[in-house]
This record gives structure tokens, sequence and C-alpha cells, in this order.
């Protein structure tokens, strides 16, 4: 189920989910392996729990909040272009920084409620969209950018339910944010993301045929 | 590129020239309604030898690009802010003041009119038929602009809230951080200032009555626009605005001291408001 270039590898005599390359922010490493944290990274721990995600080898990613590119790091370790969308000035310093030295990560300064301004940038039929942003409204963003996403690709979207409303349960953000990625996706998958990230859900989606 | 998608065109036809700059500026100014595969459009064209090509050629211009976009919003800084702030406060009430005297000036000629009179909007769409509608429609134009005005403020303050203290923006929203920058006078004062103070900034008036001893303790000045409080029973709303002010000089501290956004503060926060608004909820 792992996508190859992502490997279980022991580090520190204990099995940890790896990609190969070199240590980018202080992450334990071994042997060209390094560990990809599932407590720190959504698409670690949705890999370690052994969901299915399409993601493969060399496949182009749309990757919807880079952040500082922790991330993006693993996921650059196996895939081929690697479009990086982050709003804010202050992480996008450390991912310039960090597309700097991987030719595959393309960092774009934009804000993924408005693909227009990207879509004159990121290719059309993109093998996988990456969610992961801490804002309001993140299921109608997923729907936003379903025009980048190839016919067989997938979105892997992680939803933080106290982005959207601190107040509500969590699930009923989750029901509501099903509900509208149907619109527009079929949903392959979800699952919760706890313990390693509290109140995160993962949704995998196609596009509806 | 094909006729029917010519509105569609990559970064690389939007660029002016064929410089990085250009191609840089054309990657974070340009837009498109849709994607297209514009690798192979690259290639196909005769614009890139191969794909491989095009690839290092778009890192190379996104990477200038996004270092530029970094560059011009770490000049942002706190005064900026807050002389757009005061400005964005000087267009609404110029817009306002205009708009009410238009209004005042308008049910002087028709009093009877069917028309909504604060309707300003259609005003300054209608032709006139007296010299005096003549220049009412004039000034409703200008009072259309001062609001266009205004919003424009409110977007720059927007994105450069972010920029500049992106804890309190996400915090009290842009506008309210701006506004606060204001009173304390900048990011430091206002990092450097006490919980008690922010909670009552804007409310001077009223806390100098108290101090004379005239009137009670002031709950809140200009925080009191924020969700927090404003959702608060009026019972709560001391307590809410003392636990909101605390946080939000926690978040300017955050700002000024590290400038990371810090998830952390704001769960704190909701943690704290979900406390204030059960105990309500208890009463009730």
């Amino acid at each position: 189920m792992l996508p190859d270039g992502v490997v279980i590898h022991p580090i520190d005599g204990e099995k940890r989910l790896c990609t190969e390359g070199e240590s980018v922010y202080g992450e334990p490493h071994d042997d060209g392996y390094r560990v990809w944290d599932r407590s720190r990274s959504k698409v670690a721990a949705v890999l370690a729990q052994g969901i299915d995600t399409g993601l493969a080898a060399n496949d182009t990613i749309l990757y919807l909040g880079a952040a500082s590119g922790t991330t993006v790091s693993h996921v650059a370790d196996f895939a081929g272009p690697t479009y990086a969308v982050e709003f804010a000035p202050g992480p996008m310093r450390e991912l310039v920084a960090l597309a700097q030295t991987r030719p595959n990560i393309i960092p774009l300064l934009k804000n993924v409620k408005r693909p227009k301004t990207y879509a004159h940038v990121v290719e059309s039929n993109v093998d996988c969209i990456i969610q992961d942003v801490a804002t309001t409204k993140q299921a109608k963003a997923a729907c936003d950018n379903a025009q980048f996403l190839s016919p067989d690709g997938n979105l892997i979207l992680s939803l933080k339910a106290r982005s959207e409303d601190v107040t509500a349960d969590p699930h009923s953000v989750y029901d509501a944010a099903r509900n509208q990625l149907r619109e527009v996706y079929q949903i392959q998958h979800e699952a919760s993301l706890e313990p390693d990230h509290q109140d995160h859900h993962v949704f995998i989606a196609t596009l509806q045929s | 590129m094909s006729e029917e998608n010519g509105s569609d065109r990559s970064w690389i036809a939007q660029a002016h020239d064929h410089s990085i700059d250009a191609e840089a500026t054309a990657i974070q100014e340009g837009s498109a309604a849709n994607p297209r595969d514009w690798p192979r459009d690259a290639v196909v064209s005769g614009q890139m030898d191969s794909e491989a090509e095009y690839y290092a050629r778009l890192q190379e211009a996104a990477l200038h690009a996004a270092q530029s976009a970094v560059t011009a919003a770490s000049t942002a800084n706190d005064n900026q802010l807050i002389h757009a702030i005061r400005m964005y406060d000087d267009l609404e009430r110029t817009a306002n003041e205009l708009a009410e005297r238009v209004t005042e000036w308008r049910l002087a000629v028709e009093p009877f009119s069917d028309t909504d009179a604060r309707d300003i909007e259609a005003l300054a769409s209608s032709t006139p038929e007296s010299p005096a509608e003549t220049r009412l429609i004039a000034v409703a134009k200008q009072v259309i602009k001062l609001r266009e005005e205004r919003n424009k403020e409110s977007s720059f303050i927007e994105t450069h809230a972010s920029a500049v203290c992106p804890n309190l923006a996400e915090m009290a929203g842009p506008l309210l951080a701006a506004r606060l920058l204001s009173h304390a006078g900048g990011l430091e004062p206002l990092a450097k200032t006490t919980a008690g103070t922010v909670q009552v900034l804007g409310a001077e008036d009223a806390l100098f009555a108290h101090l004379n001893g005239q009137a009670s303790s002031p709950k809140h000045g200009i925080i009191y626009i924020h969700p927090a409080i404003q959702q608060a029973v009026e019972s709560e709303r001391g307590s809410a605005a003392r636990a909101l002010a605390g946080k939000l000089v926690i978040a300017a501290r955050v700002d000024h001291y590290s400038g990371e956004f810090t998830p952390s503060i704001h769960s704190d926060l909701e943690t704290r408001m979900e406390t204030i608004h059960s105990r309500e909820a208890a009463e009730e």
C-alpha cells in the first residue's frame, strides 16, 4: 500500500515510517532514510494507518497548505513535480529555502481559496491533491481546486474540525464537509487521524465520474 | 495554445518578456480561469525544448516570485498598518458624513418622494432633473467611490496584518488587530502593555471617569466588537473581556518577540471562552 520510496525502516531500534533523503528539519535519520513522524505530519499518519491513498512514486502533486514544508519535503522525496501552495509569508521563507535544495518543489505564495490566481502555473490533471489548511471552508477549497485533479487522481483532504467551528461537535463538522465534498467528489475512504492529530479527519476521494 | 482557450494563458505567455523577473511577476500577479497541461503546451509551442527544461525554468521563476513576495511582506510593518486603519476610519467617516448630508438635502428638496432617500446607490445612477439634483448625484457618486476605497483599504489591512502580526490578526481579526496597534502606538508598545490596559483601550474617558470616582470601571474598550464578547451574555461580558484581553496581549507578545504563528494560543482562547459560555448556559 505504501508508495515506492516510502518504507518502514528501523531507526534507533524502532520501526519507523521513512522516506529516502537528506535530513531537513532535524528529524532522526539513518542509512539514507529519514523518519516521517506520524504525529507531525497528517499524510504520514494516513500512510501509517495503512490507508490506500493512491499515491505513487513520481506522481505530480498539488499540495495545498504547504506551511514550512515538513510534509512537503517527504512527499518530494518520492513524488515528481510538487506544487506547494502556502499563503503566509513566514512559513514561505522556510519553504523557499527547502525548494532551493529540491528541484521538484515549486513554491507558490497563494491563497488556496483563490485557485484562479495559480491556474496559470499549476498544470491540469495532477495525480494527487493533498490538502492540509487550517482555515474555515476547507471542503469548499477542496471543491474549488478539483479542476486541477486528473480523472483517475486522488484527493487527500485532512480536515481540521477546530478551524471550521471551535464550538461545534467535530462530527457535525465532518458531516457538513462530507456533504459538500459529494457535490464534486466521490469519497473512497475516510478515517479519524486521532490519536496522532486531535480533531482531524481524513477524506480520500476521487472526482465524480 | 488553441484558439477557444485564448483567455487561459500560461505564466510564460503572461510574462512581458523572457527575463526571469518578468516571469516571476507573471507567476505572482497573473491568473487563469482554468488550468491546462502547461508543460506539454510549452513544449508543443516550442517555448521549451522538453518538459524537464520547463520544470527547471518554472522552479527558478517560482522561487524568484516567492522570494520577492516574502521580502515585500517583510517590509510591511506596524506603522503602515496604523496609517492604513486610520485611513480606513477616515474613509468610512467621510463617506457616512457626505451620505447623511446628501440625504438631508434630498429630503428638503422632495419631502414626499416615494424613493428611499437613504439609497445613495440608486441616487448616484439616476438622471438629474434640477440643478440641486445635479449636485446631489455628483456627491452621491463620490460617496460610492469613497466606500470602494474603504473596501480596498480593508483588503490591504487584511494582507498586511497577517504578515505584521499573524497571531493577533488571527485572534482579533485584521481590522481589530490594526485598531489595537493604532491605540497602543505599535506592536512593541502593545506587546509591553498589560492585559488590563488592552481590555480598556479605547474606553479612556470611561476609565478616567471611574478613577475620579464618578463611575464604575469600564468592562471593555475597542475589543467590545470581538465575537467572543458579543456572543457572551451581559453578565459574563466582563469575564469574557478579561480573558480575551489576556490572550490578545499574549498574541501580540508572540508576534513581537517570535513572529511565528502559534496555534496553541488560539486553542487556549477557545477553551477559555467555552468555559465562560458554558457558565452562561448553566445560569440560564
